[in-house]
């Protein structure tokens, strides 16, 4: 391919795509090179569709997206080993449309956003690797792929290749990530009869829930369960730091299989069948660990520029957010006739600052570390909490007052007044 | 803890084996066999492709790999992997995802 590009999107997942549908529908020549046999084939999520991002690129993307079930129900869950005390949050305003929320099979959506985002007009490769960027002095011109005569050139590259970003690495663009900057999630994708799923959740056609997980099913590593309904088949995983999968030396799917055979997880899976297993890492390292975000010629969007939400279980969404912004600022630039430096393309972080985006990563920076420093959180609290609900429910004979003055004595024994004291402190610090 | 087999799970998975053309390699098996006395990387791996041999040896076979970054990370004291992407069209096709 001895021809130019204005833009070359590397990847096709949600803000690859977002980019590359952005720039081409503003008539701009887009490549966009995707290593998988098709778009979705690399990719792993939840997952959980946020429509508002999606909203604002395809407005009509309800009237074909491979959409599983809206969900009109939220589950919080913290578990202990026999128990687990939680929250529900259901609505019928949730039933109203446009729906807010829907679990989707990424393998399916991100293979319809393609071939939407080829319909606006972008010229997409698959099952090619892009092995370099190529670069003149610090300027990228283009990118290296696996394929024979593999070098193509563009204005402008964005880098949308995922949670491991490797070009911008080997670019010198940032650092190795360090463990602490990471989850690892595993999750399985159980099938049973959508009216199986729909009577053992409570929910009609169409309708879904979340149930989100902390507690003892992570054995004491900062991290969360989750588990959704779609259409004909149930997702559950579990994601935690890989800091501490490295410093406690626990194997993945050996924790997965001990949280599916928790007494209140179990009979919500049972009779299913177990068609894929998967893992994958999600940026976790908040603002703090944010890599530098563009350059002379290069920009990066979605999870390779640590762009996830872990308080709020957002990414995805700022992943097309991030791919959108970066899309108009090389649109921007090109109107101007303007060239893709570093002090021109600068309007994209420009952008994200003044968007929800930079605003909700900023709000979140202390909250890394402080739940890195204090895995409490994670193990005894869910404890507390199990075994003050098991006191006041448990019908013995023991007056309240007694019980209460029990359920007291054990916060205290456990985390000390000054513990307790210092952990509210701490949790405000996390969400200030 | 309940015993897992792993080789079930990947089996239900869905793959284009670039057969011998592994995408990660282990940089020096000495770094691993002689100085690494953790070797997280064949406790951690979510697809079981590094074991751990009773000579201190770590052997890798990246057929079942999901490509999901753990070992390179994981391996923050040595950077000892070599890790890249398997070829385009290579490597773990997921059907969902």
């Amino acid at each position: 391919m001895d021809e130019k590009f204005d833009a070359i999107v590397i990847g096709a997942g949600p803000s690859g795509n977002a980019a590359a549908y952005t720039l081409a529908k503003s008539g701009l020549k887009v490549l966009q090179i995707e290593r998988g046999e098709y778009p979705g084939s690399k990719n792993v999520q939840g997952a959980i569709l946020y429509s508002k991002a999606l909203e604002e690129i395809i407005p009509d993307f309800r009237e074909d997206a491979p959409l599983e079930r809206h969900l009109i129900e939220q589950q919080m869950w913290v578990l202990d080993d026999e128990s687990y005390i939680g929250t529900t949050y259901r609505s019928a305003e949730f039933n109203q449309e446009p729906y807010n929320r829907y679990t989707i099979i990424r393998a399916q959506f991100d293979k319809w956003f393609s071939k939407r985002v080829q319909e606006a007009g972008a010229l997409l490769v698959c099952e090619t690797t892009v092995t370099n960027l190529l670069m003149d002095g610090n300027r990228v011109i283009g990118v290296q792929t696996d394929r024979e005569n593999g070098a193509i050139y563009a204005d402008v590259v964005v880098l949308a290749d995922g949670v491991n970003s490797l070009l911008a690495k080997k670019a010198g663009f940032h650092a190795e990530l360090e463990p602490k900057d990471v989850a690892l999630a595993v999750k399985e994708i159980h099938f049973l009869p959508e009216e199986t799923i729909q009577s053992r959740f409570n929910i009609g056609e169409g309708e879904g829930v979340v149930i989100e997980m902390a507690g003892k099913i992570t054995q004491g590593m900062m991290g969360t369960g989750f588990l959704y309904t779609n259409k004909d088949s149930l997702t559950i995983g579990v994601g935690c730091m890989l800091s501490d999968f490295k410093q406690q030396k626990i194997t993945p799917y050996e924790l997965l299989e001990k949280m599916k055979a928790h007494p209140a997880i179990k009979p919500l899976l049972a009779g299913g069948e177990m068609k894929e297993y998967t893992a994958h890492l999600i940026p976790e390292g908040g603002y703090k660990a944010m890599p530098k975000l563009y350059g002379e010629g290069w920009m990066i969007v979605g999870d390779a520029g640590m762009f996830v939400n872990a308080v709020h279980r957002e990414g995805s969404n700022l992943a097309m957010t991030t791919g959108r912004y970066a899309a108009e600022a090389v649109i921007d630039l090109k109107e101007k006739k303007l060239p893709m430096t570093a002090a021109n393309l600068a309007r994209y972080q420009g952008r994200l600052e003044d968007s929800f985006v930079m605003k909700d990563m900023k709000k979140y920076k202390n909250m890394p570390e402080i739940f890195h420093k204090n895995n409490h959180f994670f193990t005894t609290y869910p404890e507390l909490l199990n075994r003050a609900a098991h006191t006041m429910l448990t019908v013995d004979g023991v007056d309240k007052k007694s019980k209460e003055r029990e359920i007291r004595k054990s916060f205290k024994q456990r985390r000390s007044l000054f513990g307790l004291m210092g952990d509210a402190f701490k949790m405000w610090r996390a969400f200030e | 803890m309940i015993p897992v087999k792993i080789e079930e799970k990947l089996f239900q998975n869905r793959y284009r084996v670039d057969a011998g053309r592994p995408h990660i390699n282990i940089i020096n098996q000495e770094t691993c066999r002689v100085e690494c006395k953790t070797q997280e990387c064949t406790v951690c791996c979510p697809a079981g492709c590094y074991t751990a041999e009773g000579n201190g040896q770590v052997v890798l076979i990246t057929d079942g790999c999901l490509e999901c970054g753990t070992c390179r990370i994981i391996c923050s004291t040595y950077r000892n992997v070599d890790w890249e992407y398997p070829r385009g069209g290579y490597g773990i096709l997921f059907k969902f995802g």
